[in-house]
């Protein structure tokens, strides 16, 4: 009986147990069941959109850059494909030293490469693949590919390169591309390109391919896939094509530039030749230059600093970027101006001493003794100092400064490349901005003087003197210069031209004009141009100038030792005279008087481009001969009127 | 009587008697979402999976024939082969994944950890029936080594996710022989509070250079994880993270069979093991899961009526352990991949791929209809 009601209460007790963990399996499912609610109603929305961002990507499509012909078609920038072996860090297992040492087994990797993938590397963001060999043959792509299995992390890739098949030439103009660095990042952002630059590696850096960016670089396309853990493209679901970059082509004459670039030899100077009629640019010249193939794949350092520590400055683009005095070359315009004030007549003539004193100031011509009775044309023609000293004079600083303004002297052109300088038109409100100090604000009479004859502060670049004259040649009729005449749509086809944009129409009397041209013309005939351009079978106009570097006081150049010292040599000049299809600035820097080296390289630009000849030789350097004689016009001071 | 038994009917009788037909219905619709779930997940599996199947349900209806009386009389003996295989495991034992747990018998791999989980409550059941008259402290304790000794050197191994099933089964037998409240509730107390006290300072214990008495690095890792996946997506969160995402984007009706992005574009690890239950939420939605849960709610309902009905205590605490070992694979693996609890290696049960975990779940079932075939005997 006891142990008949032992055995019930155990199996009472084991019953109440049962039941205990009956509840507790209930509310375990209960727990786990609400749990599920949560997540897949309440939370539904929220998880789905976490697996959709899971499953696509967006992969952006590069599209190709465009390319840069010259007028003639002569291609200047294109891009060619080739396989790059590269090295996704992440992916090695082996350490990046060690991997890197194997692959060197297989393929040739040099010090070099190994200096820039590391460059590269510190640049490059998490995941990205880094080449550590660009431009590989077929032979070592079949040797990687064979033993591929070895390298987890490094992939073959087939890419577009830049290519600029004419090397030096023209570089200052078509500039270079380069990788995307922070600077570049910032300016995209502004631009609120964001999206169009995914995955773009290379933007503009210099030239045109820095000013035409936008239109070169075409827009990004994108690719919806659906990817699958690892990041891997599963398949496709839809896609908006890229656009390629927009094709340029340039105004410029790659025959003509390369034959300028060569007339200057090994000289430093610039060249900007003008097509009066439209602004575009037929050749410009900065010497020396420099291979932009060379940054194509990130430039190595030393040759960087071979670049950037000359002092010839290869990378500066003088005929933009640096201002010189125009010394006479300005007389042609302080005439105009004398003219179109109403100060001067052609008629009009001066006595000429051979100096003007002001202020307590002997202002001294280049004749001594002077060059008699000069009126306007010879004034030109003789670049008479003294003439211009009292032009100056009577027109005074403000005067001068607003004529000036008018024909872009001390302004940005508005040439389409970047870096353009503003030079200096110099007047006392110029003054009062430039400098601090009190004493050094105020403008004084005898800087008016200086002024006059295209020295002192004024400092114009030799794109602003090649469009002065050009407008002055124009009628008045002055346009932005430009260097690309057509964007061509690479799919369409579709040459869309670069609309001449007038500046400005500045009003000038034709007569006015008509008289200054005649001195320049005749500059070329019997003046300081006229040994350079002796026997030329087409019309043409110029003059010289001079600008000074530092000051000799009558002093004679001593050997080579100074070299940097001595004066840069300038020569504008247009042609032919009646209906000018070339206006041009050629600036020598160092080069002494205007009409010993400035000049012939005006003329041989001059004969290639009107005559299609190629010159016989180039014209003789010999400025210790010329030093004293070609600028004063020694012969000139006979011309009669 | 032999002239009968050779009859086609009268012998598919005798066949099926043991079978309960509940347990077996149960049985066939868990297959059944296996090879479905299966075919999605890693259809090249399938094949040896239905071997597995088959071997399984050979072993349950074996089992099934054998008086439950002799299965409890297996006890001790299974018990100590267990711990000498354990023993073998330690000394010589193939390691994968960080891990040593499989033996190399030759003609296959097995985890002897896994056969700890029948072998244990067997044991157990045995030890308890045996001193039945006595059943006070001293037998308490003795059940405690025999449970302690083999949970301690599967933890070794390490695996936890068995240790843990293992010392529950172990466990569930001491609670039905009559353990007392007294001892059970504070317990249970700790045990809560500890939780409660980890999830509320979790910033400050999951500091990396905190150190916890007694547990391994990577076991702290999988718990400081499930506090905050984020803490590693890439890494040991990844696995919680993205299993959420699976059971949540499948909503209440699912993507559709096959169409689960997750598992489809191997978004979800293990997902023919461990996470085979985030492919049937992401794919069936909460309906499918829903289902699953009732199955296996039938599955234990009917476990407990067969312990409620059992007629020794030894195959009373036996059938008990076995259901509640059932109930503690599905809320534990359903907990892990729903995020709730820590990332440990249960399957979910009958459905997970792997031979080793399916016999052993059948043997269970087995074991089931066994002692309740027992029953109706007894009746007759």
């Amino acid at each position: 009986m006891n142990a008949y009601h032992a055995h019930e209460q155990e199996t009472q007790r084991y019953h109440h147990r049962l039941l205990a963990a009956g509840v507790f399996v209930f509310l375990g499912l209960v727990v786990l069941a609400a749990r599920l609610y949560v997540l897949q109603v309440e939370r539904h929305d929220y998880f789905r959109t976490r697996a959709e961002g899971n499953r696509i990507a967006l992969l952006p499509i590069v599209p190709h850059r465009g390319s840069i012909v010259d007028r003639n078609g002569t291609v200047l920038a294109r891009n060619y494909a080739a396989f790059t072996l590269e090295i996704t860090p992440s992916l090695t297992l082996k350490g990046l030293e060690e991997t890197i040492d194997e692959l060197g087994g297989l393929i040739t990797i040099e010090a070099r490469d190994r200096r820039r993938f590391h460059k590269l590397l510190a640049e490059s963001r998490k995941f990205e693949s880094v080449p550590i060999r660009t431009r590989l043959s077929d032979e070592e792509v079949a040797r990687f590919i064979a033993q591929r299995y070895r390298f987890p992390g490094v992939e073959v890739q087939a890419r577009l390169f830049r290519d600029y098949p004419q090397g030096t030439a023209a570089s200052h103009i078509v500039g270079y591309i380069g990788r995307i660095n922070d600077k570049d990042v910032e300016r995209i952002e502004e631009r609120g390109e964001t999206a169009n630059y995914r995955n773009t590696e290379y933007i503009g850096k210099s030239g045109v391919e820095a000013s035409y960016e936008a239109r070169l670089h075409g827009t990004t396309g994108t690719e919806q896939v659906e990817v699958n853990a690892s990041g891997r493209a599963v398949r496709q679901l839809s896609s908006i094509p890229a656009a390629v970059g927009a094709d340029l082509e340039l105004s410029i004459d790659m025959n003509l530039q390369k034959m300028a670039e060569a007339a200057f030899g090994t000289r430093r100077g610039a060249l900007v030749a003008i097509e009066p009629s439209t602004g575009g640019v037929l050749a410009m010249v900065s010497t020396p230059t420099f291979d932009p193939n060379l940054f194509v794949d990130g430039i190595s350092s030393q040759d960087w600093q071979a670049l950037n520590d000359s002092p010839d400055h290869p990378l500066l683009n003088r005929a933009i970027y640096s201002a010189y005095p125009p010394g006479s070359t300005f007389k042609p315009f302080m005439a105009l101006a004398g003219l179109t004030s109403g100060k001067r007549t052609t008629s009009q003539a001066i006595a000429d001493p051979g100096y003007f004193n002001f202020g307590g100031h002997r202002f001294m011509d280049d004749k001594v003794g002077g060059h008699g009775l000069v009126n306007l044309h010879k004034s030109i023609v003789v670049s008479c100092n003294t003439y211009y000293y009292m032009l100056a004079n009577d027109l005074g600083i403000d005067g001068i400064a607003s004529f000036m303004t008018q024909f872009g002297f001390g302004a940005r052109t508005g040439l389409d490349l970047p870096g353009e300088a503003e030079g200096v038109l110099p007047s006392p409100e110029w003054k009062r901005r430039r400098f601090r100090n009190p004493a050094q604000q105020r403008w004084y009479g005898g800087e008016t003087i200086s002024v006059g004859i295209g020295q002192g502060y004024n400092a114009y670049t030799p794109i602003q003197m090649a469009n002065a004259l050009a407008a002055l040649v124009n009628g008045g009729l002055q346009f932005h210069p430009h260097v690309v005449r057509y964007v061509i749509d690479a799919r369409s086809g579709e040459r869309r031209m670069v609309e001449p944009e007038p500046m400005r129409h500045i009003a000038l009397a034709p007569e006015h004009i008509r008289a200054v041209l005649q001195g320049m013309e005749d500059v070329n005939k019997v003046g300081t141009g006229a040994r350079a351009f002796a026997g030329a079978p087409y019309t043409s106009g110029g003059k010289t100038g001079t600008a000074q570097v530092y000051s000799l006081r009558g002093g004679r150049y001593l050997g080579r030792a100074n070299e940097r010292l001595r004066d840069h040599s300038w020569f504008i000049a247009y042609a032919p005279a009646e209906q000018p299809k070339i206006a041009l600035a050629v600036l020598v820097e160092n080069g002494g008087f205007g009409a010993a080296s400035a000049a012939p390289i005006a003329r041989q630009v001059m004969d290639f481009y009107l005559l299609g000849q190629i010159p016989g030789q180039p014209a003789a350097e010999d400025p210790e001969a010329e030093d004293s004689g070609a600028e004063d016009g020694g012969d000139a001071g006979e011309i009669s009127e | 009587m032999n002239r009968h038994l050779f009859h086609p009917v009268i012998l598919l009788r005798a066949l099926l008697r043991p079978i309960d037909p509940v347990l077996m219905l149960v049985l066939a619709c868990l297959l059944g979402y296996a090879v479905v779930l299966m075919s999605s997940a890693s259809p090249e599996r399938i094949e040896s999976q239905l071997t597995h199947m088959a071997l399984a349900v050979a072993a349950m209806w074996i089992v099934a024939f054998i008086p439950s009386q002799r299965l409890l009389a297996m006890g001790l003996p299974c018990y100590v082969f267990g711990i000498a295989l354990l023993l073998a495991v330690l000394l010589f034992g193939d390691i994968s994944k960080g891990a040593q747990r499989w033996l190399n018998i030759g003609v296959a791999r097995i985890q002897p950890s896994e056969l700890m989980k029948i072998a244990m409550p067997l044991m157990l059941a045995w030890f308890f029936q045996k001193r039945e008259a006595h059943i006070g402290w001293r037998e308490f304790i003795a059940a405690g080594v025999l449970l302690a000794v083999p949970v301690a050197m599967i933890a070794k191994q390490p695996d936890l996710g068995t240790a843990l099933l293992v010392a529950a089964a172990g466990l569930y037998v001491i609670f039905f022989a009559g353990l007392s409240w007294k001892l059970i509730v504070p317990v249970v107390v700790i045990g809560i509070t500890g939780i409660v006290a980890i999830v509320a300072f979790g910033d400050t214990l999951c500091q990396p250079d905190s150190v916890w008495p007694g547990i391994r690095d990577y076991q702290k890792q999988r718990v400081c994880t499930l506090l905050d996946p984020t803490r590693d997506p890439l890494g040991k969160g990844f696995h919680i993270i993205q299993s959420t995402i699976a059971i949540g984007s499948g909503g209440l009706f699912g993507k559709g069979w096959m169409q689960g992005t997750q598992t489809h574009l191997s978004f979800l690890p293990e997902r023919h093991t461990d996470f085979i239950f985030a492919v049937l939420a992401e794919e069936f939605g909460l309906l499918g899961a829903l289902f699953l849960l009732l199955i296996y709610f039938v599955l234990i309902a009917r476990g407990l009526y067969i312990a409620a009905i059992a007629l020794t205590l030894g195959t009373q605490l036996l059938a008990g352990a076995v259901t509640m070992i059932f109930f503690t694979y599905v809320l534990v693996n359903m907990g892990m991949v729903s995020g709730i609890l820590p990332v440990v290696g249960v399957p979910l049960p009958f459905i997970s791929y792997g031979g080793t975990a399916l016999v052993t779940l059948c043997l269970g079932l087995g074991i089931l209809m066994s002692i309740r075939r027992d029953k109706l005997a007894h009746k007759r």
